[in-house]
């Protein structure tokens, strides 16, 4: 649409293609997703899948067990081991960046085998074969069976340690500086200028790592559960294996949610925060 | 003659084969200022980070009231909270606020109580004019204001003499004057104080003594008038003439 006489600048020509060609790819993508979308209502067999998927009569019949018992003891034995790991991530972590070279030794071959290792593989070790091989029984506490929570504690202690080393390495040396030239003993400094500068930075990965703890949680099932010891995979995967059936499967799932996306908005909050504070 | 407050006896410090200070002789008396300039890299940060052993001299001494303090029986904390230190980048403990900042340290390394410490603390804020910022977290400051609490932070401990480490450098240049005013001040109140600076004007008024440091010697030391006025070195010549006139 040139004006009569002047001549259409190359600018505006090759603009003009590069739109076109935007508006063609936009066109494109919408009839894929519609595709898409038809295909996934049209092709199940929906009643089918309600039945095997959403059974609302043996979903009611999960409960109240779903909760008192297997989401209840997915919830203890996170924490546990999220304390248990914590204890020993921090003492890696300090020992990480000890003077003694030994200690920094020790720190580092624990923080490299545990998460060099399968968390599977973790928990069949020092779950079944080290009472075997050691002759040692682990003890129940509060009737929670504690050797799949040394094992998971061990494998979260690993991670744990690198994420707090992170985090106390974060702190500018200068705070560090600036608490000494005041006369600030070292203990003094590390908890009073260091760790809690190091907390918040740690908090946010901390937690994501206590998300993973708790999803890894269903994997204690392997050394054998009583009905009182099921964590939610397995409560869901026994009685989905009743009538082959998925709704408890699904049922645990959003258990799992339930907890999990809370915490993982929770992250987002806490970075968000974070960057505002600094 | 009188034990200086500060003294630095063939001072050296080596990072690997690199040598940046290379032999240092230089004493602070009482109640005087001295200020170090040269161009970056002279080792004048080093110099002074030495004087309370952030940096480990490797080699030389340093005396504070004539007590070598590199002596391994030294207790460095002691030291310490009689030297105060400005830093240029403040420092201040972010997770704190003003007055926490300034009270830490009295009450953790001096013992005070609680309304003791703040007593002094709040003291301390009015002086570098800061009264108003007592419950502010550093973050909520200028640079200008955050660098006088750190001042206030340093003074609260009641310490001998005063250290301070291109206090000025990172501040917006209109923010300068509110820092170097609260310096001058504690100078003419008497504080030791040494001082390494790009301030010449703050330098040539206020300092009773100016070393020139180059490639990690003093190059050439005197009162200000001579230092500014009738350099004999050529290197401190060419050094003023690049940074005055520009």
């Amino acid at each position: 649409m040139t004006v009569a006489g002047s001549v259409e600048p190359e600018l505006y020509r090759s603009g003009r293609r590069k739109r076109s060609r935007r508006r063609r790819f936009n066109l494109i993508a919408a009839l894929v997703g519609v595709a898409v979308a038809v295909t996934v209502v049209v092709a199940p067999d929906w009643g089918l899948l309600a039945e095997k998927y959403a059974d609302l009569d043996r979903a009611r019949d999960l409960f109240p067990d779903i909760v008192t018992t297997a989401t209840k003891n997915t919830l203890v034995y996170t924490t546990f081991s999220f304390i248990g790991g914590l204890l020993l991530g921090v003492s890696a972590a300090l020992l990480r960046m000890s003077s003694l070279r030994a200690y920094r030794w020790i720190a580092a071959v624990y923080i490299e085998v545990f998460r060099g290792l399968p968390a599977l593989l973790t928990i069949v070790l020092v779950g079944l074969i080290t009472p075997v091989a050691l002759q040692f029984q682990f003890p129940e506490i509060l009737g929670v069976p504690t050797g799949g929570i040394v094992a998971l504690s061990l494998v979260a202690g690993a991670y744990l340690a690198e994420t707090v080393r992170a985090g106390i390495e974060a702190v500018p040396k200068g705070q560090i500086e600036a608490a000494r030239s005041l006369g600030m003993t070292h203990t003094t400094t590390l908890w009073r200028v260091v760790m809690p500068q190091a907390i918040r930075i740690i908090v946010p990965p901390l937690t994501n790592e206590l998300v993973l703890l708790l999803k890894d949680t269903s994997l204690l099932a392997v050394l054998g559960v009583t009905i009182a010891t099921k964590e939610l995979t397995q409560f869901g995967q026994d009685a989905a294996n009743q009538g082959y059936n998925a709704t408890p499967l699904l049922a645990a799932g959003l258990m799992y949610l339930m907890v999990t996306i809370p915490l993982t908005r929770l992250v987002a909050y806490l970075e968000r925060r974070n960057k505002v504070m600094r | 003659m009188r034990t200086p407050a500060i003294e630095l006896v063939g001072l050296r410090k080596s990072y690997g084969d690199n040598e940046v200070l290379k032999g240092i002789d230089l004493a602070v008396a009482k109640s005087q200022v001295v200020c170090i300039i040269g161009a970056s890299g002279s080792g004048k940060s080093t110099l002074l980070r030495c004087v309370n052993r952030l940096e480990e001299p490797t080699g030389g001494e340093v005396r504070i009231d004539g007590i070598d303090i590199c002596h391994p029986d030294c207790d460095l904390d002691l030291v310490r909270r009689r030297i105060g230190m400005v830093f240029q980048q403040f420092n201040l403990f972010p997770h704190l606020k003003v007055r926490d900042n300034v009270t830490l340290a009295q009450r953790k390394v001096l013992g005070r109580s609680r309304a003791d410490a703040e007593a002094v603390a709040d003291d301390m804020l009015g002086r570098v004019g800061l009264t108003e910022k007592v419950d502010s977290y550093p973050s909520q400051l200028s640079g200008g204001q955050q660098q006088r609490v750190a001042i206030a932070r340093a003074l609260a401990m009641e310490p001998d003499m005063m250290l301070f480490d291109e206090a000025t450098s990172a501040l917006d240049p209109e923010l300068v004057g509110d820092v170097l005013d609260v310096m001058r001040r504690l100078a003419a109140e008497g504080m030791t104080m040494l001082v390494v600076t790009h301030e010449m004007d703050f330098a040539r008024q206020v300092a009773d003594h100016v070393v020139f440091m180059d490639g990690g010697t003093i190059c050439e030391q005197g009162p200000p008038e001579t230092i500014f006025g009738n350099p004999t070195e050529a290197r401190t010549r060419q050094f003023l003439e690049r940074v005055l006139h520009h």
